[in-house]
């Protein structure tokens, strides 16, 4: 490359050192702390030692870790991938057949919990869910009698809140997916006497499978990091019952000062992203190419 | 739409079965509809109710005395007022530092072609996967190194690096759309890259530049989690984090203030969501990821 062509990139170079300086060196940071007993306080915040690979072995004799990381595979689960993806896709369908007012009203409502604060999102969630709240109203109005759903079912709130919450993301994609799927195949289909389920299942989704993968990894990623929502509707508790990971590196890391053990559980979470990065990057790649 | 245009065609093929299933369908599909419209504005209701009873609990129920007491309540200086500033500057701050930097990079990259762009581009889209919630406790630690915490514009450079990736994407893809020739024209009259890029290619994208910056304003706006954990004077907080220390401690008493609260602090990024999704058929968040 030559001097003048080297100097075109030079506006890139801002970009670069914010890049390096507040996403490369904290992960690499956190990498190097999760092999120390780094605090926040006392005498091992002046002076950490080295510790090698103790706060990851400390993870698998952690009585919270494991049922943590199960409590995080269950979220993502139900919460993202069965969730959000197949009811975002199952509304997007709905507004194919339904088209007019009705849709895009629905769709406001949806679109509604996902661009809020997620601190307001996150208070009206706890509302609903609370002892005295709506969805104990609703309940009633069968004689079913409710429970403050915060601490008897506190996974299956933060479930649900969070498909509330993120629902839009998908049906956006799956909306202008389905808008490019063409209109003649589908209708090829119908003459020749496909049935409804059919025509989804052997024609419209092998077509937007792209839009289905990649929608996949973005909310897999998004749910992942999930942290306001469940600090606000339950704080992890009780008794951990819906700790997950992020919420327990910030309560490692913060409530108790172990910089190095949270530092390894977000080392964890990192290297969960990056993995699923570099198969968002080659799904990307694959699609260009 | 297309839908509609196409029915005739369809029923003169099979004329009263298939027009009596398309009812049956549309009708199935608009029932099924609205019952999950209600459902994703039922938590909703609760917010709009409470923030005009100044009776309010936790329960959902049509206000006896409904009136504005709980805004009242709420509009004060140090309520409201500051941490509302406070969020401008932060959100606004954000957006400006992540806009100038995106449009800088996203110049080179649309407008010359270079080894150095794919996997500068790849790399960036891999950082749009690193859970920030994660990131935030390294950069905890290191920014009590740098002695940054607390500190306005330390946040203000880290919020705009977590949505840089982003926006470096969206912003290239609009940039990709502006025309070549005009700017060659330019340059032929002896205007470099940069004089070029300020006096035609950013005019002409003015639009996209605008959906850039209120995408990443949106989101500053509403971040929690990197504020509460950088800031910790209450003179420098952002409402989403005033608004958590506050009803945290008064919580037990004051569920219509913090409706009332909340409902104001939602307002500015209902009004920006509003602007761009008019603009760009509301999927513009999306735009710069999928587009690839």
């Amino acid at each position: 490359m030559s001097l003048r062509r080297r100097l075109r990139l030079l506006p890139v170079v801002p970009s670069i050192l914010l890049l390096a300086l507040f996403m490369v060196a904290p992960v690499a940071w956190s990498f190097y702390a999760s092999f120390t007993n780094a605090a926040l306080s006392g005498k091992a915040a002046l002076n950490p030692q080295w510790v090698g690979l103790d706060n990851y072995a400390r993870m698998l004799t952690d009585s919270v870790f494991p049922l943590s990381a199960w409590l995080t595979v269950v979220f993502v689960a139900v919460s993202a991938i069965l969730g959000q993806n197949a009811l975002g896709l199952v509304i997007a369908l709905l507004m194919t057949r339904s088209g007019g007012a009705l849709g895009s009203l629905v769709g406001t409502a949806v679109v509604a919990s996902w661009i809020l604060p997620e601190i307001v999102a996150a208070f009206a969630a706890y509302a609903y869910f609370s002892q005295d709240g709506t969805l104990n109203q609703l309940l009633g109005m069968f004689g079913v009698q409710g429970t403050n759903w915060l601490y008897a079912f506190p996974m299956a709130a933060i479930v649900l809140a969070n498909i509330w919450r993120g629902t839009a993301f998908s049906m956006l994609v799956y909306r202008a997916a389905l808008s490019q799927v063409p209109r003649d195949i589908s209708e090829a289909a119908l003459m020749d006497g496909a049935r409804g389920w059919q025509r989804l299942a052997f024609i419209t989704l092998p077509i937007i499978r792209g839009s289905i993968a990649t929608n996949l990894m973005l909310i897999t990623l998004q749910t992942l990091a999930v942290f306001t929502l469940i600090w606000v509707m339950t704080a992890g508790g009780p008794s951990n019952a819906s700790t997950t990971l992020p919420v327990l590196a910030y309560q490692e890391a913060f409530k108790l000062g172990d910089i190095g053990y949270g530092t390894a559980i977000a080392s964890v979470l990192i290297l969960i992203g990056m993995v699923f990065g570099a198969v968002y990057v080659r799904l990307i790649r694959g699609a260009k190419s | 739409m297309t839908s509609l245009r196409r029915a005739p065609l369809l029923a003169g093929k099979r004329p009263t079965a298939m027009a009596g299933g398309r009812f049956r369908v549309r009708l199935a599909a608009n029932a099924a509809l609205a019952v999950i419209g209600v459902c994703f504005v039922l938590p909703l209701a609760w917010l709009l109710l409470a923030s005009v009873d100044p009776h309010a609990g936790y329960e959902t129920r049509w206000p006896q005395s409904p009136s504005f007491a709980n805004f009242a309540a709420v509009l004060t200086p140090g309520l409201l007022f500051q941490p509302l500033v406070n969020s401008f500057l932060l959100s606004a701050g954000t957006a400006v530092v992540n806009l100038a930097a995106a449009v800088l990079a996203a110049y080179p990259l649309s407008r010359y072609q270079s080894r150095f762009n794919k996997p500068f581009l790849y790399a960036i889209l891999f950082g749009t996967s690193l859970p920030v919630t994660a990131i935030m406790v390294p950069v905890y630690g290191l920014f009590v190194q740098l002695q940054l915490l607390d500190s306005m514009p330390a946040t203000i450079f880290f919020m705009a690096t977590t949505t840089l990736p982003m926006a470096i994407w969206m912003t290239k893809n609009f940039m990709d759309s502006v025309p070549l020739e005009l700017e060659e024209a330019a340059w032929m009259d002896g205007a470099s890259g940069l004089a070029s890029l300020r006096r035609i290619v950013l005019p002409l994208m003015r639009q996209g530049l605008g959906v850039v910056f209120i995408f990443v304003f949106i989101q500053a706006w509403g971040n929690f989690f990197v504020p509460f954990i950088l800031l910790w004077s209450t003179s420098k907080q952002p409402a989403a984090v005033s608004v958590f220390s506050f009803f945290g401690q008064h919580g037990a008493i004051a569920y219509g203030e913090l409706a009332a609260f909340s409902i104001l602090y939602s307002v500015p990024v209902l009004i920006l969501y509003t602007v761009v999704a008019r603009g760009s058929g509301s999927a513009f968040a999306l735009s710069g990821a999928m587009k690839g």
